[in-house]
């Protein structure tokens, strides 16, 4: 019961209640946002319970398959190498 | 869907299951806390991906699991007052007390009701102004700040007829109580993720400093829990032992500020609070504070408060210690599922013991407990 879903702010529909449509996976829902600051259309933030708790930082979630694949990438050559002495 | 479905590439889980085999055969045992991590690791098979050194134990972040049954009865009991909606998220439905669950209750009269967001349990109140509307209200510091927030609004609503009865726990003294007992041997943490989005990843700073674990800050799609696994790997062959966040998408060093402020406004530490399996536990709960008396249920109900030793044969405290698998147990599968759980850690989908029950590789159980896979689950 801990976890949060990724989903898209879709529109602010309440700002001075702190209201956001959030859709999850093609289902709307109004989202209390008023725990985060600058929530805008087309961000997307992790809900819990009723309540936006983060936003998803884009960049950091390229950083970090970026470096999946990067590992991914320096394994061929790895394997390369390694099969290159023999 | 984005966010998540990138973070399932099989070829990549694969590349990195292999690079963390390369990193060493040393067996190794890492605890993933969050019950988010065990459904992962299941669903996804992850165990059976994992070099075989490395042995997943599966920790006490379910906060359905670690609800003590005397709460679970002191619900039912407030449940059965009169003129009460009892209302509550899906997953404490079925969790057990000592004689019957909320399920049960509502079957037998007591307006019971399951709802996603303790606002929607503030708008039922508002609704039936002639009722009084109780919020069963339980989590990690995950699901404290919409508490919280929701006895904000209540207050700056005026709604009287609402109060909240409180079992947020904490996932710093759980740890602390973890790292201290003495039958537990583990290498490093996968630390919990969605925690982190409120607490950040600096409160976890003393398991790297003081007892030398590292733990890496997790999130929740099978990549992630894989490339932490590896980061976990690493710091251990090259002696390191720090706090690392592989969920920065979502997770900053500081939390969210705001959802602490709100937990700090509404809510104090209790002296000790009971956790199923493990005992009582200093500071490790959550009650309102007396600035909001007036919202919170312990006060306005007289409730039975037993304390209430687990069932004999449940074996949950050992297995959200990890000191046991769930196919230790001797009523697994047959007399304890998920239809009639025995033990909280059989109820939600985040339990151990209901992970294996589900996605469990049946192989893996049998070939573990030497028994044949026939006898593994009936
Ligand atoms: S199988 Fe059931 S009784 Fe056994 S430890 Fe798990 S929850 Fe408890």
């Amino acid at each position: 019961m801990c976890l949060a879903i990724p989903g898209k702010v879709v529109e602010i529909v309440d700002p001075e209640n702190h209201l956001a449509k959030v859709e999850v996976g093609g289902v709307k829902r109004n989202i209390n946002i008023s725990l985060l600051d600058a929530v805008e259309e087309g961000c997307y933030v992790l809900i819990h319970a009723g309540f936006a708790l983060s936003k998803i930082d884009e960049r950091e979630a390229e950083e970090t398959l970026r470096l999946l694949q990067e590992m991914d990438s320096y394994e061929e050559e790895f394997d390369q190498y390694r099969s290159s002495l023999d | 869907m984005k966010f998540i479905d990138e973070y399932r590439q099989s070829d990549l889980a694969h590349k990195l299951a292999e690079e963390i085999a390369r990193l060493t055969d040393q067996p190794l045992k890492l605890m993933e806390v969050c019950g988010g991590h065990t459904h992962t690791i299941f669903k996804y098979g992850i165990e059976d991906l994992l070099p075989p050194n490395i042995e997943m134990i599966h920790g006490p972040g379910c906060p359905v699991c670690v609800i003590p049954l005397g709460r679970v009865d002191d619900s039912i009991s407030i449940a059965f007052q009169p003129n009460i909606i009892f209302t509550t998220f899906g997953d404490m439905m079925r969790v057990p007390g000592s004689k019957t669950n909320l399920l049960n209750a509502k079957a037998a009269g007591a307006d019971v009701r399951m709802i996603y967001s303790p606002l929607d349990a503030l708008k039922i109140a508002k609704k039936n102004p002639d009722r009084h509307v109780v919020f069963l209200a339980l989590g990690f510091e995950t699901t404290a700040p919409s508490t919280a927030m929701t006895v904000l609004q209540a207050t700056k609503d005026r709604v009287e007829n609402f109060s909240v009865f409180c079992n947020h726990i904490m996932i710093v003294p759980a740890l602390l109580g973890l790292l201290d007992s003495p039958d537990l041997k583990l290498d490093g943490f996968l630390g919990p993720g969605h925690v982190s989005t409120v607490i950040g990843t600096r409160p976890y700073e003393f398991v790297a400093k003081e007892y030398g674990k590292p733990l890496v800050v997790s999130g929740f799609e099978p990549l992630d829990v894989l490339q932490s696994v590896h980061k976990i790997v690493k710091q251990i062959i090259e002696g390191r032992a720090e706090v690392e966040n592989q969920y920065g998408r979502a997770v900053a060093r500081d939390g969210n500020p705001k959802a602490l402020r709100a937990i700090f406004e509404v809510f104090e530490a209790r002296d000790y609070f009971e956790w199923r399996g493990l005992g009582s536990i200093a500071r490790s709960g959550m009650k309102l504070n007396r600035k909001y008396a007036a919202f919170d249920a312990e006060l306005k109900f007289a409730v039975p408060g037993l304390r209430i030793a687990d069932p004999k044969a449940c074996q949950c405290g050992e297995i959200l210690k990890g000191v046991k698998k769930p196919w230790e147990c001797k009523v697994f599968g047959t007399a304890c599922t998920p239809e009639t759980p025995i033990g909280s850690c059989m109820v939600s989908s985040e339990g151990a013991c209901a992970a294996y029950y589900n996605f469990g590789r049946l192989s893996k159980v049998a070939e573990r407990s030497g028994m044949n896979s026939a006898v593994a689950r009936g």
